[in-house]
């Protein structure tokens, strides 16, 4: 029923446009994609299928309001003349949904939803969190987004960061947010000629080329440099560059795009002894005068560790908070790198005390051990 | 009946077991109990009893309200407390008795050397809601 989802934005595009307001039409919508999902025929039409159920559906909640509260509304049920671009629409429906007045989990709800055509109980199994509260973050975020129009201009770099945590989560549930996340980038990178959007989705394809060998027996982490390589999707690497490359022809360098970049050259090494460091290096570097973010200073030390070796990485973590996540962990490789495998041991064991997955912490937890091991 | 193994990072009856932290025990056994964990947890999935588990970080804070138009006062954390919780798994099981023979199941988990950690895990029933038919 992949198919059926792909409709959802098209079909809010439509009710829309015919006069409902945005959460009405987003609900009558969902109520129809429930109802298709649970039918045991697919009707021949899918698209003029869900419209019809939607749009009736949405008569049917007007017609019941305007009874209830005896009030005049301004619903003509004519659709107007005249074509839209349906694409349009769908561009607008991601700026809505991912409206920066919106907490991050209510876009990403909303966007899963809306965009998505996931139900909310898929949304709500993803996230772990009861049915009934997804149905109230969904219908909080509409109406916080009530008032904003449908023509106001979109806030791209919020509907990127939006994708960007739905393909960070991962899975759970019986949906993979992952693949979700690349679907609904893939085609937000149809809709706008945005060099960023395309350069988020080559981020996720290069990345989740990797997925099988990110992991091993029982779930526990593996790191980039003993990953198996052989495992990671070559087509997926190869589509990641090609939309990377052509983004980058652009000349209109962004944050995701210097990701990918990263991503690309690591994608790029048959083994972990055949990576360009220095080339990533010169990426962390635009990266960091893109972003100015601790973050991307902290993870550009292990690459200087791997060009310049560990002195220099000691430098470049000059000044940074300690106290920001994965430092001691970060600290402990540099360590590691020296050949101080007692004090590497003692910050991995700290940095595992302050992990914040179970899975990092147990991978933390093994390095410490590793090298206890080794010194034993 | 739902019951909650709820495993402490301090505190409880003194150890039996006087086993070292996990990051001076062997990559081995460290990947060892992590599977025990895991097939535990999987094999109740089997048979219907697994609820939920969940793992807490060591440092939190307590907090309590202070009164109307003033934000709530935090204490700690403590580096020091007596009893810390790490996390707990939720079974739903038919008898208070299958609960305590699940939680010494879970307290077999090998440690240093392979041997079981022996761990103290606390067993808490949960109170039920109310039923429709009480008598």
């Amino acid at each position: 029923m992949t198919g059926l989802r792909e409709l959802v934005p098209a079909v809010i595009g439509v009710l829309v446009r015919r006069g409902a307001d945005f959460a009405s039409a987003e609900d009558a919508v969902q109520d129809a994609l429930i109802r298709a999902l649970e039918a045991e025929n697919q009707p021949r039409d899918l698209k003029a299928w869900l419209i019809s159920v939607a749009w009736h559906r949405f008569l049917d909640t007007v017609r019941a309001d305007s009874a209830r509260r005896d009030r005049e509304l301004a619903v003509d049920a004519q659709p107007p003349g005249g074509p839209v671009p349906a694409t349009d629409d769908t561009l607008r429906l991601y700026f809505r949904c991912a409206h920066p007045s919106l907490p991050p989990a209510a876009a990403v709800a909303l966007t899963l939803r809306a965009v998505g055509g996931l139900t909310t109980k898929q949304i709500a199994s993803a996230y772990l969190v009861p049915e009934a509260t997804m149905a109230q973050r969904i219908s909080r975020a509409k109406r916080r987004i009530a008032g904003a129009g449908l023509g106001e201009p979109g806030d791209l770099p919020t509907v990127l960061r939006v994708l960007y945590l739905v393909f960070n989560e991962g899975y759970g549930g019986e949906v993979d947010l992952a693949a979700e996340a690349i679907r609904l980038t893939r085609q937000l990178a149809g809709l706008t000629d945005e060099p960023e959007a395309a350069g988020l989705l080559a981020l996720m394809l290069l990345h989740h080329a990797r997925r099988a060998s990110r992991t091993g027996p029982g779930g526990r982490l593996i790191p980039l440099s003993t990953q198996d390589r052989n495992r990671w999707d070559t087509g997926l690497i190869a589509e990641g560059v090609t939309i990377l490359r052509t983004a980058l022809a652009r000349d209109r360098l962004g944050e995701y795009q210097a990701q990918a970049a990263i991503a690309a050259l690591h994608a790029d090494a048959r083994t972990v002894a055949e990576t360009d460091w220095v080339q990533i290096v010169e990426w962390y570097d635009e990266l960091l005068r893109l972003t100015g973010s601790p973050i991307v200073r902290l993870n550009r030390a292990v690459a200087v560790c791997e060009a310049d070796g560990p002195q220099a990485a000691f430098a470049a973590l000059d000044g940074l908070d300690p106290t920001l996540p994965r430092y001691p962990a970060v600290l402990a490789y540099l360590y590691e790198r020296t050949g101080n495998r007692t004090q590497a041991a003692d910050l991995y064991a700290a940095a595992a005390h302050a992990a914040t997955s179970v899975q990092e912490r147990d991978h933390l937890t093994r390095e410490a051990a590793r090298l206890r091991q080794l010194d034993a | 009946m739902k019951y909650l193994l709820l495993k402490h990072y301090r505190g409880g009856p003194a150890p039996v077991v006087d086993y070292p932290p996990m990051d001076q025990w062997t990559p081995q056994e460290v990947d060892a109990h992590i599977q025990y964990m895991n097939d535990f947890a999987a094999k109740l999935e089997g048979t219907g009893e697994y609820v939920d588990s969940q793992a807490l970080t060591p440092e939190g804070a307590f907090v309590r309200y202070d009164g109307a138009g003033r934000p709530p006062v935090t204490d700690g954390p403590f580096a020091e407390t007596k009893d810390l919780i790490a996390g707990w798994m939720i079974i739903d099981v038919e008898s208070w008795d299958r609960a305590v023979e699940l939680a010494g199941e879970l307290s077999a988990a090998p440690g240093a050397g392979g041997r079981p950690i022996h761990e103290w895990l606390e067993v808490r029933p949960f109170l039920t809601g109310c039923h429709t038919v009480t008598e």
